[in-house]
């Protein structure tokens, strides 16, 4: 599939965030009406289950409208299709005359609706790169006051890694370009996977990327120039990886504040503090230095007990 | 330990809290002997620095006796006596190459958050919001102080706390006020604000050469600190600033501009000050700006207007075409602190400044709390209150 086939996919998921955006807001605002309308306002819990229901549209749409990316996403919609027709049949089967009619329309809507979530998720399947390649791509860039085969050097010894990137527990060097890599995944799960070094040029260019098997595919390179007029050494950064709990799980992660763009930055931020004055820079309201996170939920400024 | 935190707007309590710990190699902990209250921590009391915290220590004006070091602080040892530079600046960095040591690149963990506020992170400072490193301050009885290896000052004689206390903050801040209008023989240099550092601006000026100094304020107790270190005043609920600057000055203005009182100017106007009241409280703007409105205007063509009372976001009706159209030049900075110790220590040690002049209030760090409402509605003459926590 073309690279602007991917984008209509993209335009059909957004079309659909907008569409579960309306319908959650009508569910949420008029439950009784909708339920009137769908036959099932005899039921006495008919309204908080439309409302619940609203609520679920609502994140559909924040899911899809708040993604770069929203192809992949539309999954869930067909998740929540499932959901209601399986409401449906079974509010179906103990109904008679015009209020079956009714429930038998809303069915059939929301068949038409699942065949079109369904042609959009498959089509994201087959958009380009959504399989073979690790889908998320992070950019990040710095500058180091130290001269760069000192940068390069620190960079080019893994086992060094986690002292700046917060996720990672601990990287170990194999012989042969490659290395055993340790992370806490989301949740507190932890991920290992082993990495080969595929490019390497002194005082210039690191890339690595993980070896076939990994649970989460990645890879990155770092590039190296001097910045000029004495400024030290300019620091560029790309990540590409496949997030663990794939799209879905990605989109959860930004909801609750996780921003993977700014976790690069951040690794950059304490990078740089390490090169430069040869730690983490702590305070009270952020003991574990800088993370994103932390800045969202400060502790007060008093020391830690 | 005790420690004056931050409870909300207008409200600080001396509360128990934990004692600090050595987070980092380079850290050290030092036993606080006097602590000052700033203007600058008003503008925290009154609330209108975003990114505060209930909790958080307040302070950033302390000295004391070092009681723990890391281990890679060589340079100071258990019982040193040191005064701490309120900007936190590890030395190493492009800016604290340059002497910018309040623009350190590498003290403030929370510099994304600055960063969405003012584009780029300026450096970590104790006690002085989040968006500014979430530090606990100085006004305790124990401060942990990052980068101790670089920053703090060692005091080896027996100069009491009071001569060199404000080494941390104000004695330097005047200081650079005065040094950022690049003074030439002849100059008149007006001072907006008679407070600590618009008293210690004053001083300064002179020993860099001024012809005049002229203070501006409407506290005739402030002002007359300021007369004793050689100023002329002018109260501005008395006269009209801009006229009586135009002819003290045959109609020049004055050659530099202090503005020395910041983001919660006082306007005589009534009317005025109403409207800038209403934008703050609704959040149009966050700062008041008549001193430097007015500072702007009185300068001479081709003059500098030097601005070191603190801002913190975004001014209205800033006289933009007055500023452009007469080639002014402004300069702008929280202090460098570090830059000046070591020359002003010096001066101090040659009796050039005593700077023990402007004190009026030493209270127990208990009786903070009071000394917040006092400093800041300017009863009992108060001019600069300094804590003893022990
Ligand atoms: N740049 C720095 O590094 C740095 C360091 C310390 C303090 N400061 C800032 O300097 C400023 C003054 O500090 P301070 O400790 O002297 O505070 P202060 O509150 O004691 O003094 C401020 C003075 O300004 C006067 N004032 C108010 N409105 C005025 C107006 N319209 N015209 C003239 N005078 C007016 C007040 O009457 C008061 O006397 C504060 O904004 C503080 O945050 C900056
Ligand atoms: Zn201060
Ligand atoms: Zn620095």
């Amino acid at each position: 599939m073309s690279e602007a086939n991917g984008h209509k996919t993209d335009r059909l998921a957004c079309g659909l965030g907008w569409a579960s955006l309306g319908l959650g807001a009508v569910q949420l605002a008029a439950p009784g009406a909708v339920s009137r309308f769908s036959g099932i306002d005899d039921s006495a819990w008919s309204r908080v289950v439309v409302r619940l229901v609203g609520i679920r549209e609502l994140f559909h749409a924040a899911v899809l409208l708040g993604s770069r990316r929203p192809a992949p996403m539309v999954w869930t919609r067909v998740a929540g299709d499932a959901m209601d027709m399986e409401l449906l049949r079974r509010a179906m089967s103990h109904r008679e005359g015009a209020r079956r009619r009714r429930v038998m329309a809303a069915s059939a809507a929301v068949a038409g609706v699942a065949a079109a979530d369904l042609y959009t998720a498959v089509r994201a399947n087959r958009m380009p790169g959504a399989r073979t390649e690790p889908t998320t791509s992070l950019r990040a860039a710095i500058t180091v006051n130290r001269p760069r085969n000192e940068v390069y050097r620190f960079w080019h010894d893994f086992e060094n890694l986690p002292r700046f990137m917060a996720h990672l527990e601990s990287v170990e060097t194999i012989a042969g370009g490659y290395s055993h890599w340790k992370a806490k995944g989301p949740w507190k799960k932890a991920v290992e996977w082993d990495a080969e070094i595929i490019e390497e040029l002194s005082d210039e260019v690191i890339a690595w990327r993980s070896v076939r098997d990994a649970t989460v595919r990645n890879s990155g390179v770092v590039r190296f120039t001097d910045a000029p007029g004495g400024r030290g050494t300019e620091v560029r950064v790309e990540i590409h990886y496949d997030p663990p709990a794939g799209k879905v799980g990605l989109a959860f992660a930004r909801l609750l504040g996780e921003h993977p763009e700014q976790q690069v930055s951040d690794d950059l931020r304490r990078f740089k503090q390490v090169m430069e004055t040869g730690e983490v820079a702590r305070s009270e309201g952020s003991p574990e230095g800088t993370r994103a996170m932390r800045q969202v939920f400060q502790h007060a400024a008093q020391p830690v007990r | 330990m005790k420690a004056n935190c931050w409870m909300g707007r207008n409200t600080v309590e001396v509360r128990e809290v934990p004692d600090p710990r050595i987070l980092n190699p380079r850290d050290a902990i030092v036993r606080i002997t006097s602590s000052a209250i700033c203007g600058s921590d008003l503008h925290l009391y009154d609330g209108y620095v975003p990114t505060m915290k209930k909790g958080d220590i307040l302070g950033h004006e302390f000295m004391g006796e070092v009681v723990e070091v890391g281990p890679r602080v060589s340079t100071l040892r258990v019982g040193d006596r040191v005064v701490v530079p309120f900007p936190i600046a590890c030395g190493s960095c492009l800016a604290c190459e340059h002497e910018m040591y309040s623009l350190c690149e590498n003290s403030n963990p929370n510099a994304g958050m600055a960063e969405k506020l003012m584009g780029h992170a300026p450096a970590g400072i104790f006690g002085y919001s989040h968006m500014l490193g979430g530090y606990a301050g100085g006004q305790a009885q124990y401060a942990r102080v990052p980068f101790a290896d670089f920053g703090p000052i060692k005091i080896e004689d027996d100069l009491p706390d009071e001569q060199v206390l404000f080494l941390s903050d104000i004695l330097p801040t005047g200081w650079m006020g005065a040094e950022m209008c690049d003074i030439k023989p002849g100059d008149i240099i007006a001072i907006w604000g008679a407070g600590p550092v618009g008293q210690f601006a004053a001083a300064s000026a002179y020993l860099m050469g001024a012809e005049r100094v002229i203070c501006i304020d409407r506290f005739p107790y402030r002002l007359e600190i300021a007369a004793c270190a050689g100023a002329e005043t002018l109260n501005y609920e008395e006269v009209d600033i801009l006229d009586a600057l135009r002819d003290m000055t045959a109609g020049r203005g004055p050659d530099a501009c202090i503005d020395a009182v910041g983001m919660e100017a006082h306007c005589p106007v009534p009317a005025m000050q109403a409207y800038d009241r209403a934008k703050q409280a609704t959040r149009l703007e966050t700062d008041r700006p008549y001193a430097l409105r007015e500072a702007i205007l009185a300068c001479r063509n081709g003059g500098t207007v030097s601005v070191i009372g603190v801002y913190g976001g975004l001014v209205d009706k800033f006289p933009m075409g007055s500023f452009m159209n007469r080639s002014l030049t402004m300069k702008t900075g929280q202090c460098h602190v570090q830059r000046y110790m070591e020359p002003l220590l010096k001066r101090i040690r040659n009796n050039e400044i005593d700077p023990s002049f402007i004190i009026t209030h030493h209270l127990r760090l208990e009786d903070a709390p009071r000394g917040y409402e006092m400093f800041k509605h300017k009863e009992n003459d108060c001019n600069k209150v300094v804590l003893k926590p022990w």
